[in-house]
C-alpha cells in the first residue's frame, strides 16, 4: 500500500472508532441529564438511582471518545499536511472553536458534575450536568460545520490557489450542516435509546429468572425483593422506567433521522450528485429506488448491474420530492465531472507516483450502495424493535425467553452499525474528491481538492504504517477494556455505581483520621474518589 | 508588522503557557504515582488532587494545536507532519493516561492497579517529554525544504534541542507537582511532596534554562533575556518560599518561572514560528504562515469573548474544590455487592460473592 491508502485506512479506522463513542456519549448525556432534572422535580428514588447507574456507563464510555478525539485533532497535521495547508483559512476556524468553546465547557463542567455530588447546590449540581450536555451538542456543531464545508465548500474565494475564508456567516450555517447536525444528534439518541433498552430488558428479565418479580393471574407483575442490596422494589422501577425512556427515545429519533436524512439527499441529489447515484448503484437515469440490484457493484464500469427489485418514483422522491423527476445516473454524471474537473490528475509532484493518471470519479459503489441501505436498515429495524418492546411490555412483564432477551442485549448494536455505517457512505461517497466541488461555483471560484493530493508528502509510507498498526492495536486493547468494564457494572446494577445502597450502613467504626487509614465515605471534601 | 498574526502569535504562546502551567502538575503527579506514591492510598490522594481538573487541563493541548491550525495552518501542517513519530508516541501516551485515570479505580485487584499506574507514570513522561521536545524543536529549527516538507526521513527532526524542551518540560512537571501537592494535599504527603521540592528544585529547572538560553543565543533580544533572568529570580523564590513552608507563594513562584520561560522563548523566536535548518529562507513566520486577515479578525472576536470565560469558570472549579485533599478523606475502596451473583467476584477476596439470590 502507498502512503495515500495507508492513510485512508488510518484515518478511516480512527474516525469510525472515535464515532463508535461519540454517540453513546451525546445520547446518553442528554438522556441522563432528563433523567436527573425529573429527580429534581420529584424527588423519587429510582431516577436518582437511573441518574447514577446511567451515569457512571455514561463515564466509562465519556473517556473514550475523550482519548480517541485527540488522535483525530492532532491527525490533519501529522498525515494530511497538504489538506491542512489548502484548507486552513476555513477548515481551522471550527476546530479552533470546538476546543474553546466546546471541549473546555464539556470538560470543566463534567469534573464538576462528577465531583461535585456534595460541594455544590442540588440545583447547581443539575445545571453542570446540562452545561455539560450542550457543550456536547456544541462540538458535534462545530466538527460537523468543518466536515460539512468538506462536503460542499462555501464562503471562500481563491486567493493565490487557496480557499480564503470571506463569509463566515455562510460558512457556520452552510445548509449542509444545518441537516447533518439534527441528523446526527438524532442518530446519537437512537443509540441512547437503544442502549437503555437492551440493558434495561436485560435487568428485568435477570429479575423475573431469579424469581424476585412474579407474574400475577391478572398478567400483570408482581415485584418483589430480594436479599441483595439493591434488588428491591425500586429497582423494577429503575429497569421498567428504563425500558420505556429507551424505546420512546428511539422511536423518536428514528424518525427524527428519517426526516432530517430525507433534507440531506434533496441536498445531495443537489452537492454532490454523484454520490447519490452510487448510492443507488444507478448508471442510467430514472426515478426508481433500488430495494435490491445484483452485479459487480465494485466494478468501475456499472453495465452489468441489473436492479432486480425496484420502486419506481421513490428516487425521484428522495431527491426532489415528487415521483416523476428523473435522477441523473452514473453514466450521465461521468462525463459532466470530466468536462469540469479534468480526465487526469495534473502532473504534479503533490500526486506523486499518481500524477497524471486517469480519475476514477466513481466512488466504491459496493460501499455506498450498502453504506445507504445499512444506515437506514439498521435504524429501522431498531425503532421496530422498540416499538414491539413497548407493546411486549405493556403490562410491565418481560417475557422469559432467553433468546428475546438476548436479541434485547444485541440490538444495542443496531444503531451504532447505522451510524458507522452512514458515515463510511458519506465519506467515501466524496471520492475521489477530500474537498468536493460545490457545483454553484465555477470558473476560477473553483474549491475542490483531490484525495490524492491532501496526504502529508514528507511522511513516510513507514511511519504512517506504524502509526496504523499503534494506533489500530491500542484501540483494539482499550475496545476491549471499555467492554469488559461495562459488562461488569452492567451487570452489577444500579449498586455498582451507589455503593451506599449496599453498605447503607457502612464503616461506622472508621472515625479515626490517621493518615494512612481510610476514612467513612461520603465526606465533602471527595464526594466522589478515584 | 502585521498585526494580527502578531497577536495570535502572542495568543498561541498565551495557549502553551497555560497549558504548561495547568497540565505541568497533572503530568507531574502522573509521573509522581511510581516514584513518590508509596502505597495505594498516597496514589489515591495523588489522583484526587487533579480528578476533577485534568481533563479540562488537556484542553488547552487542544486549543493550543487547534488555534495553530486555524491561525497558522503552514505551521500546523509542517510542525505536525515533520515530528510525525514523536507526535505518535504523545498520542499512545494521552490515550493510555486519560483511560488510565478513569479505569484504573473500576476494578479493586492490585494487578490491575498496578497496570494503570504504569500506564499513569510512564503515559505522562512521554506525553511531557514528547510536547517539550516538539516546543524546543518549534523555536530552535527543523529541517524544511520550501514547501515546509521534511528532509531526512523519519528521524531527521533530532537534535539536542529535543532533548533539552523534552527533559526541560518533564522536569518542570515534577517540581511543578510536588508544589501543587504541598499545595492540595495534607498529611504526610504535603510534608515530604515539600522536603522534596525544597531538594529537587534547584537541579529540575536546568534543562529548561538550557533550552530558554539557547534560543536565546540563536534569536534573542534585549528584553527576552532579561526574561530569563527574571526565571532565575522566580526560581530561588519559589525555593526560598517552600523552605519557610510558604506553599501557596511557591507554588506561584514557580508560575511566574514558566511563564517567564515561554515568555523568553516565543519572544526571542518572533517573528520565526519555525526557523528552517536548511536554508533561511525556507524559515516559516507569522507573515508567511498566518491564515487571511479575515480569519484572524474573526477569530480574534470569539477569543476575546471565549477565553476569558474560560478561565472564569475553570477559576471557579478550583474555588469549589479548594479543599486539601488527605489520606484522611480517601473512602475505603470497597467493590460492590453485585445485583447478579455468582459471576460478579467479592471485591475483598476475589471469591465468589457469597449471597445467593433467592429462588434461583
Ligand atoms: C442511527 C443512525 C442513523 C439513522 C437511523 C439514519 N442515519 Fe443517515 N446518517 C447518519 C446516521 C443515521 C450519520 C452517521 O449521522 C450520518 C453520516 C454523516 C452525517 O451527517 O450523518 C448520516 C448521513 C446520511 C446521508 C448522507 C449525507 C451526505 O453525504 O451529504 C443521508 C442522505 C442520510 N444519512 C439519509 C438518511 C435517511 C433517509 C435515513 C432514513 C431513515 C437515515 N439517514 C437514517
Ligand atoms: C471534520 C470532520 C471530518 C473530516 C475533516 C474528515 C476528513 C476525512 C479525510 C481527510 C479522509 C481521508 C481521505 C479519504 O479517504 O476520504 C476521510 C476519510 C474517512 N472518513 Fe472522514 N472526516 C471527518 C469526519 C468523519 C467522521 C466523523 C467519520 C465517521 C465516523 C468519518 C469517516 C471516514 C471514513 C470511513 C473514511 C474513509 C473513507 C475512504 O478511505 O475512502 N469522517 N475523512
Ligand atoms: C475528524 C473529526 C473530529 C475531530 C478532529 C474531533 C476531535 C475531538 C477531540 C480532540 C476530542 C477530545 C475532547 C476532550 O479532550 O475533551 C473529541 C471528543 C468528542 N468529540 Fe470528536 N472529533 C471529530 C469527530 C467528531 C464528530 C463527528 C462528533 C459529533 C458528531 C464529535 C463529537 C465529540 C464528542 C461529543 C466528544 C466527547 C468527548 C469530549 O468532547 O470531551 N467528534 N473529539
Amino acid at each position: 500500500m502507498d502512503a495515500l491508502e495507508i492513510a485512508r485506512w488510518q484515518f478511516g479506522i480512527t474516525t469510525v472508532y472515535h464515532f463508535m463513542m461519540v454517540p453513546l456519549t451525546i445520547g446518553l448525556g442528554l438522556v441522563v441529564a432528563i433523567i436527573q432534572t425529573i429527580w429534581y422535580r420529584t424527588g423519587k428514588p429510582e431516577y436518582l438511582r437511573m441518574t447514577k447507574f446511567w451515569g457512571k456507563l455514561f463515564l466509562i464510555n465519556f473517556i473514550m471518545g475523550v482519548a480517541t478525539g485527540i488522535v483525530q485533532e492532532f491527525q490533519f497535521g501529522m498525515a494530511w499536511s497538504e489538506y491542512s495547508r489548502f484548507v486552513g483559512d476555513v477548515f481551522g476556524a471550527p476546530l479552533a472553536l470546538e476546543a474553546l468553546l466546546a471541549f473546555f465547557v464539556e470538560s470543566t463542567f463534567l469534573g464538576l458534575w462528577i465531583f461535585g455530588w456534595k460541594q455544590l447546590k442540588r440545583g447547581v449540581h443539575l445545571a453542570c450536568l446540562w452545561i455539560a450536555v450542550i457543550g456536547s451538542v456544541f462540538s458535534a456543531y462545530f466538527i460537523i460545520v468543518a466536515n460539512s464545508w468538506m462536503q460542499h465548500p462555501v464562503g471562500v474565494e481563491m486567493i493565490d490557489g487557496r480557499p480564503v475564508m470571506t463569509d463566515a456567516w455562510a460558512v457556520f450555517t452552510n445548509n449542509t450542516a444545518l441537516v447533518a447536525v439534527p441528523h446526527t444528534l438524532f442518530g446519537a439518541l437512537a443509540v441512547a435509546g437503544a442502549f437503555l433498552l437492551g440493558i434495561a430488558w436485560y435487568h428485568l428479565w435477570r429479575r423475573r429468572h431469579d424469581g424476585i418479580d412474579v407474574v400475577g393471574k391478572d398478567g400483570k407483575l408482581v415485584p418483589g425483593e430480594a436479599a441483595i442490596p439493591g434488588r428491591d422494589k425500586t429497582d423494577y422501577t429503575v429497569w421498567m422506567t428504563s425500558l420505556r425512556i429507551g424505546a420512546v427515545v428511539a422511536m423518536i429519533s428514528f424518525a427524527g433521522t428519517a426526516i432530517t436524512g430525507d433534507l440531506q439527499g434533496k441536498l445531495m441529489f443537489e452537492q454532490q450528485p454523484m454520490k447519490m447515484a452510487a448510492a443507488e448503484a444507478a448508471c442510467h437515469d430514472g426515478t426508481g429506488f433500488s430495494v435490491l440490484s445484483v452485479g459487480n457493484l465494485g466494478a468501475t464500469n456499472c453495465e452489468d448491474i441489473v436492479a432486480v427489485i425496484e420502486v419506481p418514483g421513490i428516487l425521484s422522491f428522495l431527491a426532489k420530492g415528487d415521483f416523476t423527476t428523473e435522477v441523473k445516473g452514473v453514466n450521465s454524471l461521468l462525463g459532466e465531472y470530466k468536462e469540469k474537473y479534468g480526465t487526469h490528475l495534473p502532473d504534479n509532484p503533490l500526486y506523486g507516483e499518481r500524477a497524471g493518471q486517469e480519475i476514477q470519479y466513481v466512488p466504491v459503489m459496493e460501499v455506498t450502495y450498502w453504506g445507504f441501505r445499512m444506515m437506514i436498515g439498521f435504524g429501522g429495524i431498531a425503532a421496530f424493535a422498540a416499538l414491539l418492546a413497548l407493546w411486549v411490555t405493556r403490562k410491565g412483564v418481560v417475557p422469559g425467553s432467553k433468546w428475546l432477551m438476548r436479541l434485547a442485549v444485541f440490538g444495542i448494536l443496531a444503531p451504532f452499525g447505522a451510524n458507522a455505517a452512514g458515515w463510511i457512505f458519506t465519506e467515501m461517497g466524496r471520492q475521489p474528491f477530500v474537498v468536493a466541488p460545490n457545483p454553484d461555483m465555477n470558473g476560477i471560484d473553483q474549491v475542490f481538492m483531490f484525495t490524492a493530493a491532501a496526504v502529508s508528502p514528507g511522511v513516510s509510507a513507514g511511519e504512517l504504517m506504524t502509526s496504523l498498526v499503534v494506533l489500530t492495536a491500542i484501540y483494539a486493547v482499550l475496545l476491549v477494556v471499555e467492554v469488559k468494564l461495562l459488562v461488569k457494572y452492567i451487570r452489577g446494577g444500579v449498586a455498582s455505581a451507589m455503593p451506599e445502597l449496599g453498605h447503607p450502613t457502612d464503616s461506622k467504626d472508621h472515625h479515626d483520621k490517621n493518615d494512612d487509614g481510610p476514612a467513612k465515605s461520603g465526606n465533602d471534601v471527595l464526594a466522589f474518589a478515584y | 508588522m502585521e498585526l494580527l498574526p502578531t497577536i495570535w502569535f502572542v495568543a498561541i504562546a498565551v495557549l502553551w503557557t497555560g497549558y504548561l502551567f495547568l497540565e505541568g502538575f497533572d503530568l507531574g503527579v502522573g509521573m509522581l504515582m511510581k516514584m513518590f506514591a508509596r502505597n495505594n492510598t498516597d496514589r489515591r490522594v495523588l489522583l484526587n488532587t487533579i480528578g476533577p481538573v485534568w481533563d479540562g487541563n488537556e484542553v488547552w493541548l487542544l486549543t493550543a494545536a487547534g488555534a495553530t491550525f486555524a491561525a497558522f495552518p503552514l505551521w500546523y501542517a509542517s510542525l505536525f507532519s515533520t515530528l510525525y513519530l514523536p507526535l505518535l508516541a504523545v498520542l499512545a501516551a494521552l490515550i493510555f493516561r486519560a483511560v488510565a485515570f478513569e479505569y484504573r479505580g473500576k476494578v479493586d485487584s492490585e494487578r490491575w492497579r498496578n497496570r494503570w499506574d504504569w500506564a499513569i507514570a510512564v503515559g505522562s513522561f512521554v506525553a511531557a517529554f514528547g510536547i517539550g521536545a516538539a516546543l524546543a524543536l518549534t523555536t530552535t529549527g527543523l529541517p524544511l525544504n520550501g514547501n515546509g516538507d521534511r528532509v531526512g526521513g523519519p528521524m531527521a527532526w533530532f537534535s539536542g534541542y529535543a532533548l533539552l524542551g523534552g527533559f526541560g518540560v518533564v522536569a518542570f512537571a515534577l517540581v511543578h507537582a510536588l508544589a501543587f501537592l504541598a499545595l492540595k494535599t495534607d498529611g504526610d504527603v504535603r510534608y515530604r511532596a515539600r522536603r522534596w521540592f525544597v531538594r529537587l528544585v534547584p537541579f529540575a529547572v536546568l534543562p529548561m534554562f538550557g533550552w530558554m538560553v539557547s534560543v536565546q543565543f540563536l534569536s534573542g533580544k534585549p528584553w527576552t533575556w532579561a526574561l530569563v533572568a527574571a526565571a532565575v529570580i522566580a526560581v530561588v523564590l519559589a525555593w526560598r518560599l517552600a523552605r519557610a513552608g510558604s506553599e501557596g507563594r511557591a507554588f506561584s513562584a514557580l508560575g511566574a518561572f514558566i511563564l517567564c520561560a515561554t515568555a523568553s522563548i516565543f519572544g526571542a523566536a518572533f517573528p520565526v514560528v519555525i526557523p528552517s535548518t536548511l536554508d533561511p529562507a525556507f524559515n516559516l513566520t507569522i507573515s508567511n504562515a498566518s491564515s487571511s486577515d479575515y480569519t484572524l479578525g474573526l477569530m480574534s472576536i470569539v477569543a476575546a469573548v471565549g477565553l476569558p470565560l474560560v478561565i472564569a469558570y475553570q477559576s471557579w472549579t478550583y474555588w469549589v474544590f479548594r479543599r486539601r485533599v488527605s489520606a484522611a478523606h480517601i473512602p475505603e475502596a470497597h467493590g460492590f455487592l453485585p445485583a447478579i451473583a455468582g459471576k460478579v467476584m467479592n471485591p475483598k477476596d476475589n471469591t465468589p460473592a457469597t449471597s445467593t439470590p433467592p429462588g434461583d
